[in-house]
């Protein structure tokens, strides 16, 4: 669940306009939302917000029915433990190996080894990668070093999967498949929102988007929308 | 393909945040080591310091002489002698641990050097001298020694109380200032050690600043950050430590014999090697230990501190 109430961004130390101003919107637990603008609009900031790299500099943010404003710091840290993230450029861990870059959500929850072993094991498969397991991202290709980010941002089976262009490095296949699996999550239960500029993949899944323009919701939020049509939550469609 | 067994088990000093090539792996020992060194002299100092002041304390301060002038002739007390009235006077003060009056052929000795061997026959008019050992503490109670000064006057008019407490007193304080020196640059030498770790775990720090970011994102938590740093840098931080305690006991050592005829009468100034255990105080023995482990105490809280510190930067 995502809720947002008159949220406005500006980075500390930076003058001028806000980065996002006046956002309004929900998206219901389970909701699927592709987050769309032109370059410079925003959506990378908007998505700093929702994992949590960056707090508001004024509204209020709700995610997964914790006021973001009011938490502390522990409570922050346990809360991305259920937000998964998909970054554009990656963020993966060159000094540690694939199996390990996977490994590295579980390993900071405190999850058992041996379960660790058998999770990272099956998802590196269902990515492709197992036979790469022990290459460090430095000898992957591009794709392969995304589809790491992948299996590392849903190993921990989040509530809330955040994806900044993911499709970006792989062909029409993988992306392809890559939009059954966020469909499959999304179909579970996980509250998705992909950010992207790949048009015709949008159209070949159709989905309520919130739409982004200078730093403000155009479409999909409460302020844009009647909002009725976004509380209802819809998943992803095709 | 069969798993690597380190699969199993959470890999040992698994590093999720690259800290093995980010921390002055040679840098921070040998410079820990260097403080640990100092640190180590200084303890010695501080320990030296200490024993000598209480040497002298015991020693020196505790013991004084009674001058009897005309110890034969009658006291102002009829029917004694001024040496019996004056051993009297000692005997009734609880202060004195003992005291015992030099005979005859004793005080000649102690004369010889200068009257020669003929001292006893020249019949000249020797005061009685009585040694005295002060009871332990009294040397510090000089309006006591004042008491029995005044007394012995009375009974014995002209009979003096030689102190020699003044003297080793202003010994023992200058031994205690030596002391608080040594304590102070110990002090410093620990602020100055945790001052080169903080240095340290920043420049680690700014080094895995993307790592940490990720990992910060992933949902780590302060605590599992900074232990991440503080195993490293205490690790580090002890290897110093140890390695500079090592470097400063054969110091310690020919010290400790240099410093023995001072402290021990029994044992001449060539003390043989069997001497060399007992030629470090006890307590040094324990120091030496202490400073390493102190040294990757300093380690760990600085890095937890400065590691906490810096998160606080982030949401």
């Amino acid at each position: 669940m995502i809720r947002m109430q008159a949220v406005g961004l500006r980075y500390p130390g930076r003058e001028g306009p806000e980065v996002l101003r006046d956002l309004d919107a929900f998206v219901p637990a389970g909701g699927f939302r592709w987050l769309l603008g032109p370059s410079g609009a925003g959506k990378t900031s908007l998505l700093r917000l929702l994992y949590l790299a960056v707090r508001p500099s004024r509204g209020r943010l709700d995610l997964l029915g914790t006021e973001i404003g009011a938490a502390d710091r522990a409570a922050l840290a346990l809360l991305r433990r259920r937000i998964g993230v998909v970054f554009q450029d990656f963020r993966l861990l060159d000094h540690l190996t694939a199996f390990d870059n996977v490994a590295l959500p579980l390993r900071i929850a405190g999850r058992p080894e041996g379960q660790i072993r058998a999770d990272v094991t099956e998802m590196l498969r269902w990515v492709g990668l197992h036979s790469r397991r022990n290459v460090h991202p430095p000898a992957l290709s591009g794709g392969e070093q995304q589809r790491v980010a992948i299996a590392r941002a849903v190993i921990n089976r989040p509530s809330l999967l955040l994806a900044d262009e993911p499709t970006g490095n792989l062909d029409d296949a993988q992306a392809e498949r890559l939009m059954q699996l966020l469909k499959e999550l999304n179909r579970l239960g996980t509250t998705v929102v992909v950010a992207t500029h790949n048009a015709a993949l949008v159209a070949r899944h159709p989905a309520p988007a919130l739409e982004l323009e200078a730093g403000q919701l155009v479409a999909g939020g409460r302020a844009a929308d009647d909002g009725r049509r976004a509380d209802r939550g819809q998943r992803v469609d095709g | 393909m069969a798993e690597p067994r380190r699969r199993w088990l959470r890999p040992r000093g698994a590093d999720d945040l690259g800290l093995r090539r980010a921390l002055a792996d040679r840098a921070l020992p040998l410079l820990v080591a260097s403080m640990t060194f100092l640190a180590a002299l200084s303890a010695a100092g501080f320990v030296a310091a200490s024993a000598i002041a209480r040497h002298w304390q015991e020693g020196a301060a505790a013991s004084l002489t009674v001058l009897v002038p005309r110890p034969g002739e009658p006291a102002v007390e009829p029917g004694r002698t001024r040496r019996d009235a004056a051993l009297a006077v000692l005997g009734g003060s609880p202060a004195l641990a003992e005291f015992r009056a030099l005979a005859d052929s004793e005080l000649a000795d102690l004369l010889r050097p200068w009257l020669g061997a003929d001292a006893e026959r020249m019949s000249l008019p020797l005061p009685a001298v009585i040694a005295v050992r002060l009871a332990h503490g009294a040397g510090e109670r000089g309006a006591d020694l004042d008491a029995l000064a005044a007394r012995l006057d009375a009974a014995a008019p002209g009979a003096l109380l030689e102190r020699q407490d003044v003297w080793a007193r202003r010994l023992a304080v200058l031994a205690r200032s030596l002391q608080a020196c040594a304590g102070v640059v110990l002090l410093l030498v620990g602020a100055v050690a945790a001052a080169l770790v903080a240095v340290a775990t920043r420049a680690g720090l700014a080094a895995r600043r993307e790592a940490i970011e990720i990992v910060h994102l992933l949902g780590a938590t302060d605590a599992y950050i900074a232990a991440g740093f503080a195993r490293r840098v205490t690790w580090l931080a002890g290897l110093g430590g140890t390695a500079g305690a090592i470097a400063a006991l054969p110091i310690l050592l020919a010290l400790g014999l240099l410093a023995l005829p001072f402290l021990r009468r029994d044992i001449g100034a060539a003390a043989d090697p069997a001497a060399l255990a007992g030629a470090v105080p006890p307590l040094l023995w324990l120091v030496l230990p202490a400073l390493a482990a102190a040294a990757a105490a300093i380690g760990w809280l600085t890095a937890q501190a400065t590691v906490r510190a810096w998160l606080r930067g982030l949401p």
